[in-house]
This record gives C-alpha cells, structure tokens and sequence, in this order.
C-alpha cells in the first residue's frame, strides 16, 4: 500500500513578473519501505512540492492552485494547521540542505533535540535525556552526552547535517524526507551520511524520499528515481532500467554528463544545451523540448502524458518521442 | 572570558577618562565665573580673591590635575548656586531621571515589542501598514510639541493630569507618555525589521517543520534572535534617558538630571556640569558595558569568540 500518494498537485508563485508555474498536475506515490530519490536541477519544483504538501511553503508568494496528498489515509492538503503539525516532525520528519543555517545558531543542539521529542513524544526527564544521547549516538556523533549542551557553531558541517538527521529521526517516524541533504558536504562526509541513512532504513524500515540534484547519490540510495523538470516528472522508475535504459532526453543528458566511475577513457562530457525553462513563461508542450535535440513538433505543442515503456513495470516516461530508436538511428548515420 | 570583561573594564575607564577631559575643557572656555557669580560692578580686586579662592588663577594644566584628582574620589567641588557638593546636587536628582527612564522604558518596550511584533507577523497585512504608519509618526513627532499637547489636551482642557511636577503616579503619567511613545516607536520599527529577516532563516522553517507549536516557533526562534539588535538599541535609549531628558524635563517642570545641567549652563555653575555629565557619561559608559555581557548570554557565538 501506498504510504503517500500525491494527486494532481499544482503550485504556483505569484511574483512581479507573473506567474510562476513551479509545480503542474504532478501525481505519485511512495510504497511503505521504499527509498524515493527525486532528482532535478533548481527549479524543476522538487522542493517545492514537498514544501507545499507540508504546509511549510510561505504563502504568499506561493500558492498551492489544486491537488491532495494522502498520507496515511488522510489527505495533508486538506488538514487544518494544527493536525499538520502533528504530522510534521512526527509521522514525517525532514532533514534540509545547508546544515549551517538549518540549526539555530543561539540554542544548544540538545535544546533543539528535545523540542521536538517533547512535541510528539510522551519521553520526559530521564527517559527523554536518554533517547537524546541515543539519537545522537545512532547517527555516529561522538560523545553524545557532552555534544548536547554545545551550540551548532561548535559542530561541524558533517556533524550538524547529523544532528539534522537525529532530529528528523527524533520521533522515529513513518517517512523520512531529505532535501538535498548532502550538497554542502564534502565526498567522503556524504558518504558517511548515505551509510547512516542506509542502516537507519535497514533498522527502522522508515520510507525514505531523498531530492537531489546528484544522479550518484540516488544511485547508491535508492529503489525508485523519479526525474523532474519544469514542475513534471520527466522519467520515473526502478533505479537498475532507468540508469541503463534511459527513455527521457533529459534523464539520458543528465546521465552523459555525469564522468564513468573508474572509466580512463578521455570522452568529452555531454552538455545538455540550453538553460532551464523560465517557469514564468512555461512551453506550452513537454517543458524540455526547447532543449532536447530529438524533440518534435508534438513535444512543442502538446503535454505529453506519463506512460509505462520498457520491460521492467513501473518504468514510466513523459515523452512523445522513441529515445532508443532515435539513439539508435543517430548511431547508424555516425558510422 | 574574564580577560574579555578586564579588557572592556578598562575601555570604559577610558572613554569616561575622555569624556571628563573634554568637558573640563570647554567649560573653561565658556566663560569666567568668578565674573559671573559677583554682582555687577563688583571691583577687580574682588574677582581676584574669588578666582584665587576657585582656584581659577592657577596654570589650567594644574587646575585639570587638581580637577581629576578630586574627580576620581567623586569631588567635584561646591556647586556655586546651591553651595553644596556640585556630586550631591546631581545625585538628588538622579532618582526622579531614572523613575522616568526606566517607567518609558518599561512601557516603550511592552509596546513597541507587541507593535513590533504584530507588523512582522501580520506582514502584508492592513495591520502591519497601520502600525507603521503610527510608528513612524511617534518617531517623528517632537517631543517638545507632543509634550505641549498632552499639557494642552489632558492637563488644561480635560483637567485629568497635572501639567508638570513630581511626586505622584498622576505627574509621571504625562512625562512617561511622551518619551514612551518615542522609545516605542524605534523599537517597533527594528523589531520589526529584525524579525522579518529572522522569518526567511531556514531554521525557522526547521522549527516549523518539527511541527512546534506556533507560540515556540515565535518564541524560542523568531523572537529569541530577533531581540538581539533590540537589546542594543534599548540599552543606548536607556543611556540617553538615564542622562536626563532635556526636553521632556524641561517641558513637565520634571527635577531631572536633564533639567538640572541645562540650569546649571546656563548659570555657569561649572563643578554641577561637571559632575553631572560624568555620571552621565559613567552611565552610559556602564550600560555599553552590561550589554556586551548580554550580548554573550544572547548570542552563543559572540561568547565563543571572546
């Protein structure tokens, strides 16, 4: 069963300069146990999404136009404020990019553990001391029991996005969602976080949604990728056929422009042309037609609907072109 | 740390130090008082026993070491009006300037921090334009005409309040008001604007998506960091209150610190000027002080520094 099912979410933003169309007619779901990885360069309205079905988008700018998110039986979209917060921090935890300004920098980092166990938890006094010595234990943070009464400032990168991860773990909850958790870290620190968040899931079996702009990191985490652009989903699927058999241009140029591992061939990295669309102005068909060399005239015109291709089920495509075929024909006229 | 406190200690030596010697100085050019305080026509013969007798006669240079010899053991000489310790005089008046510091602090702080607070909550709002529409006004209106009409309104025409004095609730009501409105007004503008860049912080969204109560949120994220621009401003408002309100003593009649220099100048009763500006200025000097240990309190990483 579907733990969170998105319905035709729409959100917009009201800016000087019209209306800017972040997120359109996006639906999907996340299975109970599974490991999402939604990946998408700024803009393509992974974030924002997240933000709205949480109730944590500042409206205005921002406006969420249509759309239902069911979590566990209850639709988020239609909550009041306060059964939100509930939710929020307890059946969902998040853990956000940028673990330098995610923290208050004027509370220690035990006051800011405890504030959301005390929330959703009934853990007080001695019990609730020591389930935060536990979480900062669990997520590899050294002496744990001094670490608490110190501030951020006094943490590292590495160890304030693992704090951000106990708290987000705080209150053990049902799905766990990571927006780029790991992009102002350096590699072998992002490593050490994708192994924790790797054990957490085996130990716990939290639901995992993981956005990120890195094809790598999705890669080594997830069981599905979903690829968005221009508020939609471009290509989604089991990570294995989506990675080898890529059917959106987009998905395939963000492969070819990703280095072979451990390749010593000298091949020049592709560059998808173009820039990312401007949302105020959206293209009136598929988003990346302006940028994707196999587009035709349909893709310009005329949205085209996510369909199932390939032979792995759940592998699904927004595209009105053949990608295998024309890479194919491409070859033939090269040789 | 406590090389941090020694180390301001005597930064605010130093800066009463300079203050002193300034002052010292540009009342020596003012004017002669020995000149001033025998009547007219009085002979030379009598302004020289009298400026013998003030030590006015002696090389200014020995008259600034004499000066801060005394100055340092809190002697400021004989007020030449009151003929009583020039340190005394200023004293007596000191409580009813702090009575009226603090009272306007009190008040200009409970509702600037409530405006304040709302206009940034409320952003976009009617509400917010209202309230600072009025801030800006309560910052822009003159003390000394606010004071006049409040004297005008409540004092003449309704009769509620006195027009001026000290001694009851009833005089200080009018005073507070006028400089409440003004230390108000400021703190809603920047408490405000503090709050407002504290909202975009991501770890506000942090809080939020913790699903803290909206009350924890405000109070232990927004209002916890926002208040530390405010600290600073209240404690120089405060200083420039505790040094007397010119203006607003002047205007109620009110025996200030304020008042009393502005009296004293004009007397040139130099030991009264003298005196009272040190102690403003060791106020101040003091407040500056107790702020940059709050700051450390406030703000962890200001501590962590040091």
């Amino acid at each position: 069963m579907a733990l969170l099912e998105i319905k035709n979410l729409t959100v917009q933003f009201d800016t000087p300069g019209g209306v800017v169309h972040a997120v359109n007619d996006l639906s999907y779901s996340v299975e109970a146990g599974e490991t999402l990885g939604i990946v998408g360069e700024s803009g393509s309205g992974k974030s924002v999404h997240i933000l709205a079905l949480l109730g944590l988008l500042p409206t205005p700018p921002g406006r969420i136009v249509s759309g239902e998110a069911w979590f566990d039986g209850q639709n988020l979209m239609a909550m009041s404020d306060r059964a939100l917060r509930e939710v929020r921090g307890g059946q969902i935890g998040m853990v956000f990019q940028d673990p330098m300004s995610s923290l208050n920098p004027v509370l220690t980092v035990g006051r800011q553990l405890k504030e959301v166990l005390v929330r959703h938890t009934d853990l007080r006094g001695r019990a609730l001391k020591d389930r935060m010595v536990e979480l900062l234990d669990i997520v590899g943070i050294p002496h744990p029991e001094a670490r608490l009464s110190q501030y951020p400032h006094e943490f590292s990168g590495g160890m304030r996005q693992r704090v951000m991860i106990a708290i987000g773990m705080a209150c053990n909850p049902r799905l766990l969602i990571a927006d780029e958790a790991t992009t102002a870290l350096d590699v072998t620190v992002q490593a050490q976080i994708l192994d924790l968040v790797r054990k957490l899931k085996e130990d716990f079996g939290t639901t995992v949604i993981w956005i990120t702009h890195d094809m790598g990191v999705v890669a080594e985490l997830a069981d599905t990728i979903q690829v968005m652009y221009g508020g939609r989903i471009m290509e989604r699927g089991p990570v294995r056929p989506v990675f080898h058999d890529p059917r959106s241009a987009y998905t395939w140029g963000l492969l070819n422009s990703l280095p072979d591992e451990g390749a010593r061939t000298q091949r020049r990295l592709y560059q998808i042309p173009g820039s990312p669309p401007n949302m105020a102005k959206p293209p009136a068909g598929d988003p990346f037609a302006p940028r994707n060399p196999f587009a035709t005239e349909r893709c310009r015109a005329e949205v085209p609907p996510l369909r199932e291709v390939g032979d792995v089920p759940g592998h699904k495509v927004a595209a009105w072109y053949d990608l295998p075929a024309l890479l194919a024909a491409q070859k033939e006229e090269t040789q | 740390m406590t090389g941090f406190i020694l180390r301001r200690l005597g930064e605010s030596l130093l800066a009463v130090w300079g203050v002193v010697t300034i002052v010292f100085f540009v009342t020596r050019v003012l004017g002669d008082p020995a000149a001033l305080l025998l009547p007219i026509g009085a002979s030379p013969a009598d302004i020289a026993q009298l400026r013998s007798q003030l030590g006015l006669d002696q090389p200014l240079i020995v008259q600034y070491g004499q000066f801060l010899l005394h100055a340092v053991q809190g002697d400021f000489g004989m007020s030449f009006q009151h003929s009583r310790p020039a340190m005394q005089v200023v004293l007596e008046r000191l409580p009813a300037t702090a009575l009226l510091a603090f009272t306007a602090i009190a008040f200009g702080l409970i509702i600037g921090g409530i405006a304040g607070s709302v206009a940034a909550l409320k952003r976009g709002r009617a509400i917010e334009l209202v309230v600072m529409a009025v801030a800006l006004l309560g910052q822009a209106t003159p003390v000394f005409w606010l004071g006049i009409m409040l004297i005008l309104f409540f004092g003449v025409n309704m009769g509620w309040l006195p027009t001026g004095g000290y001694g009851s609730w009833q005089n200080l009501v009018l005073p507070a008001f006028t400089l409440a409105v003004f230390v108000s007004a400021s703190i809603a503008r920047l408490l405000r604007s503090s709050m407002l860049e504290i909202l975009k912080e991501d770890y506000i969204r942090t809080a939020k998506a913790k699903g803290l109560l909206r009350s924890t949120v405000f109070f232990w994220h927004v209002a916890r960091n926002a208040l530390i621009p405010v600290v600073t401003m209240t404690a120089i408002l405060t200083g420039e209150l505790l040094g007397g309100s010119v203006v607003t003593e002047t205007v109620f009649s009110w025996p200030g610190i304020g008042r009393l220099i502005i009296q004293a100048i004009e007397a040139k009763d130099f030991p009264v000027i003298q005196a009272g500006i040190t102690l403003i200025a060791t106020i101040f000097v003091l407040i500056n002080f107790l702020v940059d240990l709050l700051y450390g309190i406030l703000d962890p990483r200001i501590r962590a520094r040091r």
